[in-house]
């Protein structure tokens, strides 16, 4: 198991002498206590509104998980608020809503409720420790002698306050240094399965997301972007682009890497018009052209060699006591893939001489409002970025590089005073890179006499996704970035020889991590192959897993234990032409179990039903964590998708738009979930990304029981 | 630029647009009616779908120039209308929503489905819902909801 | 019998007029090649691509497989909540997407093609076309008139151009010869080979 160790890392990012601590890599369990921090100051995070509505700040991009309810809860549950009175909001970028451990705002690697479960609570303990202080003072009472529930304190002779009542003496409490936090038993929402409060909005049209934004004077810019990454604008004919009967500006940018063309117009479409009928003449010549093709020849070539080291368990020596007849080589392709969230990618940015204003459905909130200021040699607090709803991110709205918001400040800064809204086409997201890395893998494995894996050699070839970028000190150990052997490194198999290696390649693709990262490709390998072992062994699939799983792959035992209960009976009685397919991962410290009923249709896949088994520690909303297990899975289906892949040719991306990179649709996913949490009184984990590794590997495995092959190569283009 | 007479939501509207203008930008910039969503303009994904005529029509393909008499509707105004409304109650009810930003789109397709069809059934749902797009993966819990709606419907039609 | 004979002499002149282009009718072997020239566009993919043997259309040249799902429904119009009017409008659209009054897929009775997308000989589709009981009872000149008239027989000529700029490639007649063909084809006597 690799150790993860934990950095601290100060680094001025802006020319304004911003700073910046990356706490990267940290450990998951919410045991650990982030590094010493300010107490966060409750009035930042609550406020009681008069007629009794309590508004909550959600430090976190509320993108799909569901975190604009659950984190609310967690202060809500400790402050005795009643619920149905809260609100939330998404919190503006500022220190003070920064993750504990990664000491900048973040959303994503799954830690919202796994950082917050302490802080959040705290701040609700805080909270109605000072109400009740306030309550106690104005009757002379003691505090102790004072209860609260729904948003009421109540004193020893039938006194009582209402929370909105006490606001006004609130404010001089001082907020106490230590608070009790309540024992499980006395939660009165946490645990509770509770609706979002963000469901009706977005049921009738009024949710505004970072594309909705409008302000007075708004102008709304589109790029035309390099056909190749990197590429530079040579020259550009407007002509054909100047018919629109409105004014546009075209001017050249320069970008993250390259440059492009910017179109501002009032109207979005007028803009984008007028930038499809641009002619560029693009300078491609100093820059890699990648071909998938050529990729993959090199990157199979450099698997069959090994790499940097990132596990040696044992001696692989064993290997040669195997005899050949008993050894296994897979060579497995992953494609690059897109994340294409519903929503494409904007960024609106007004810019006033020092000062400038930001509205960006962004998970980096203090990274993108950063970058904003040193591209105007600003400071960020002269900034005011204010963080919108995302139409999902997976990923695709946290680049460490803030290209989106650069790109905005790039045209906005001409347009002093005036809101400019940058946005990217779908075809502009599809084709505009940043994407889950093209990989793969070469596993040799010599099997013991019993069936079980004795020798393991296994090589990742991928893209590093953290080399070059302001983390790149932090994440990579010994050379090795994390994201390339996540889901092989790490494995909970006690595979008792055992060395996994890697390459990380330069390529001219950007790359940035995608809903689960590595966990993506490492499942599917680590998962279908056990499968294959099973299978030679003529064991059952979950028994073997069994006998395999490490005793210490606690939350691996215990979620294959509960899938295996409740599948049972559908199990053992499926219809002919459906099989059974099973995958065991943990990832971000939570572990998942599925199995899945799956036969073909026309040719593809169809999964009859899925049955769930998760352990996250505490569950925090029941609900939430319900519909991202569904969710998770449905979206994982991706990489199964006979059009779930990104290729070059001749450094261009071949993929357009959802008809050549389609991702699942209601009949590519499974027509019924069944979830089941494992109870659990540890700290709770997260629950993002956790289902998404598991579900293209159950299939792939329920595949190969009927139709006799095994899948090394994905998207699954035929069965 | 041109000047066209639309009616949505019940009203008449006149906007100055060029010709070709998706009938989704109209909504969206000229009206500021933001709750019909760009994702794809090449009706791949579903979620710029409005009513036209009571037909499920998706707006990004459909220029301006040709919307001509029929009425659009779009999720603003389906808390208003009968079927509308219960279908947006049984995606509350069954918590259907994610990041939320294809769901106008489902709850318009949702809404012409169930007008035409009383009681869907797998096949129904899967071939109707079929081309709306959703990338948080919420498909389990539409066909929950619509399930549900259709009951509802049922119920309030027996009264 | 004087007047017998003129009856039959109006008849035969109101024949005569109605047909326009040639003084005596086709003969058989004329009718052939005319049909040979009819097949040559009813297996074109614009013809085709509607006039499936499934329960989806087709698209593109080579003839793929409807994106985005999109199904037959019962009447060849798509399903409640997925009509083809859902994205097809009563004419071609700036931004693509073709159209026409009733778009919409041809009858499951017309059988062109197999399921799996082989096309069926000449001589069997022109069985198809002139079976009646099959065809919504059309006979010669009604399937000449469907073919000058009907607006998705006339789209197929006037395809318009894909999302992307890219024109739809057109059959290998004009819409006037293919009419032409048609008529020299129903003045033989419709015949199959």
């Amino acid at each position: 198991m690799i150790d993860r160790r934990t950095f601290i890392l100060a680094s001025t990012v802006a020319a304004g002498g911003a700073l910046l601590s990356l706490y990267v890599d940290a450990p998951v369990q919410a045991q650990q206590q982030p590094p010493a921090a300010p107490p966060l100051p409750p009035d930042a995070f609550v406020r009681i509104q008069p007629d009794g509505t309590i508004v909550i700040q959600v430090n976190r991009l509320e993108f799909g998980q569901g975190v604009h309810t659950s984190l609310p809860m967690l202060l809500a549950d400790e402050m005795d608020a009643d619920w149905s009175h809260v609100k939330a909001e998404l919190a503006p970028a500022a220190a003070v809503y920064n993750d504990p451990f990664y000491q900048m705002m973040e959303t994503g690697a799954s830690v919202s409720i796994a950082h917050e479960f302490q802080p959040y609570r705290e701040l609700g303990a805080k909270t109605r420790a000072m109400l009740i202080a306030t309550a106690a003072t104005r009757w002379n009472v003691s505090p102790d002698t004072c209860r609260t529930s729904n948003s009421v304190v109540r004193g020893p002779n039938n006194q009582s306050a209402r929370y909105a009542d006490l606001v006004a003496d609130l404010a001089r409490q001082p907020v106490p240094q230590n608070v009790r936090l309540k024992a499980p038993s006395e939660f009165t929402l946490i645990g509770k399965r509770t609706r979002r409060m963000d469901s009706r909005p977005k049921c009738d049209g009024s949710q505004a997301f970072g594309l909705d934004f409008y302000a007075a004077g708004l102008k709304v810019a589109v790029v035309a972007h390099p056909p190749v990454f990197g590429g530079r604008v040579k020259a550009f004919d407007e002509g054909a682009a100047r018919t629109t009967t409105e004014r546009v500006d075209i001017f050249e940018i320069p970008l993250v890497n390259g440059t492009g063309v910017a179109v501002v117009a009032d109207r979005f479409w007028t803009a984008k018009q007028a930038r499809d009928r641009l002619k560029i003449d693009w300078d491609v010549s100093n820059v890699e052209h990648p071909d998938t093709v050529d990729l993959r020849a090199k990157y199979n070539s450099l698997a069959r060699t090994e790499g940097l080291i990132a596990l040696n368990r044992g001696d692989l020596a064993a290997m040669d006591r195997v005899p050949v007849s008993n050894r296994l080589v897979a060579e497995f392709d992953f494609p690059y893939l897109a994340h294409a969230p519903m929503e494409p990618l904007n960024a609106t940015v007004r810019v006033d001489g020092d000062r400038a204003e930001a509205w960006v459905p962004s998970q980096l909130p203090t990274i993108d409002q950063a970058a904003i200021a040193e591209a105007l040699g600003i400071k960020p607090e002269q900034v005011a970025f204010h963080t919108l709803f995302a139409g999902g991110g997976f990923g695709r709205r946290g680049p460490l590089d803030a290209h989106i918001v650069r790109e905005t400040v790039a045209i906005a800064k001409r347009y002093p005073g005036t809101p400019v809204k940058l946005v990217w086409t779908r075809e502009d997201d599809v084709r505009g890179g940043h994407y889950r890395p093209m990989c793969a893998h070469r596993v040799q494995i010599g099997i013991g006499p019993d069936g079980m894996p004795l020798a393991w050699n296994h090589v990742v070839v991928a893209q590093s996704l953290f080399e070059g970028t302001i983390a790149a000190a932090f994440e990579l150990h010994d050379g090795i970035d994390e994201t390339v052997i996540e889901g092989t490194a790490d494995t909970g198999y006690a595979i008792p020889n055992i060395r996994v290696s890697a390459h990380q390649p330069k390529v001219n693709v950007p790359v940035l991590d995608f809903r689960s990262v590595g966990n993506t490709h490492g499942a599917f390998v680590m998962e279908t192959l056990i499968d294959e072992l099973a299978a030679r062994a003529h064991a059952d699939p979950i028994a073997f897993r069994r006998t395999l799983l490490s005793p210490e792959a606690k939350k691996r035992r215990r979620v294959l234990d509960l899938m295996d209960e409740k599948s049972a009976t559908w199990r053992n009685a499926l219809p002919t032409g459906h099989a059974l397919g099973i995958a065991v991962h943990e990832c971000f410290g939570t572990a998942v179990g599925l199995a899945v009923e799956v036969s073909v249709a026309e040719g593809r896949p169809r999964i009859h039903r899925a049955t769930a088994a998760i352990d996250l520690g505490t569950a925090v909303n029941p609900l939430t964590i319900e519909a991202q297990v569904q969710g998770g899975l449905a979206f994982g289906v991706l990489q199964l998708m006979g059009k779930g892949a990104i290729t070059l040719k001749d450094g261009q991306v071949e993929q357009r738009n959802f008809h050549d990179f389609t991702p699942p649709y209601m009949r590519d996913t499974p027509v019924a979930v069944d979830v089941h949490i494992v109870p659990s009184t540890e700290p709770p984990t997260g629950c993002g990304e956790p289902p998404v590794p598991v579900i293209a590997p159950a299939v792939a495995n329920a595949l190969s029981r009927l139709t006799g092959k095994r899948y090394r190569s994905l998207p699954l283009v035929s069965l | 630029m041109a000047t066209y007479t639309i009616t949505v939501n019940g009203q008449n509207r006149s906007v100055a647009v060029d010709p070709d203008t998706p009938l989704l930008w109209v909504l969206r910039e000229e009206l500021r009616l933001t709750g019909t969503k760009y994702g794809c303009g090449v009706a791949a994904c579903g979620a710029c779908t409005v009513l036209a005529g009571g037909i499920p029509t998706r707006s990004c393909v459909l220029p301006i120039s040709l919307v001509g008499a029929r009425e659009v509707t779009t999720i603003e105004a389906m808390a208003h209308d009968a079927v509308g409304r219960v279908v947006q109650d049984a995606w509350v009810a069954t918590d259907v929503v994610q990041c939320g930003y294809c769901q106008s789109g489902q709850i318009i397709t949702a809404v012409a489905l169930l007008k035409r069809v009383n009681n869907p059934d797998d096949t129904a749902i899967e071939q109707g819902m079929g081309a709306n797009l959703c990338r948080c993966g919420t498909y389990v819990r539409i066909r929950q909801a619509i399930k549900t709606a259709a009951q509802q419907l049922q119920q309030g039609r027996t009264r | 019998m004087t007047r017998g004979i003129t009856h039959i002499g109006n008849i035969l002149v109101a024949i005569a007029l109605s047909v326009t282009t040639l003084a005596a009718a086709p003969s058989r072997t004329e009718g052939l090649a005319a049909w040979q020239q009819v097949y040559s566009v009813l297996t074109h993919p614009r013809c085709i691509n509607c006039h499936t043997a499934t329960n989806h259309p087709d698209q593109g040249d080579d003839r793929h497989r409807h994106v985005f799902n999109v199904v037959r429904g019962p009447a060849g119009q798509g399903v409640p909540g997925l009509q083809c009017a859902t994205c097809h409008q009563r004419s071609n659209a700036s931004t693509g997407i073709p159209g026409a009054p009733g778009w919409r897929l041809a009858p499951l009775s017309m059988q062109w093609q197999s399921a799996d997308g082989r096309m069926f000989s000449g001589a069997r589709v022109c069985r198809s076309v002139t079976n009646r009981s099959t065809n919504g009872h059309l006979d010669g000149p009604a399937l000449l008139e469907h073919h000058a008239q009907a607006p998705l027989v006339r789209w197929a000529f006037e395809p318009g151009h894909l999302p992307y700029g890219n024109a739809f490639t057109v059959p290998p007649l004009t819409h006037e010869a293919f009419v032409s063909a048609t008529r020299i084809w129903v003045e033989a006597g419709t015949p199959c080979p």
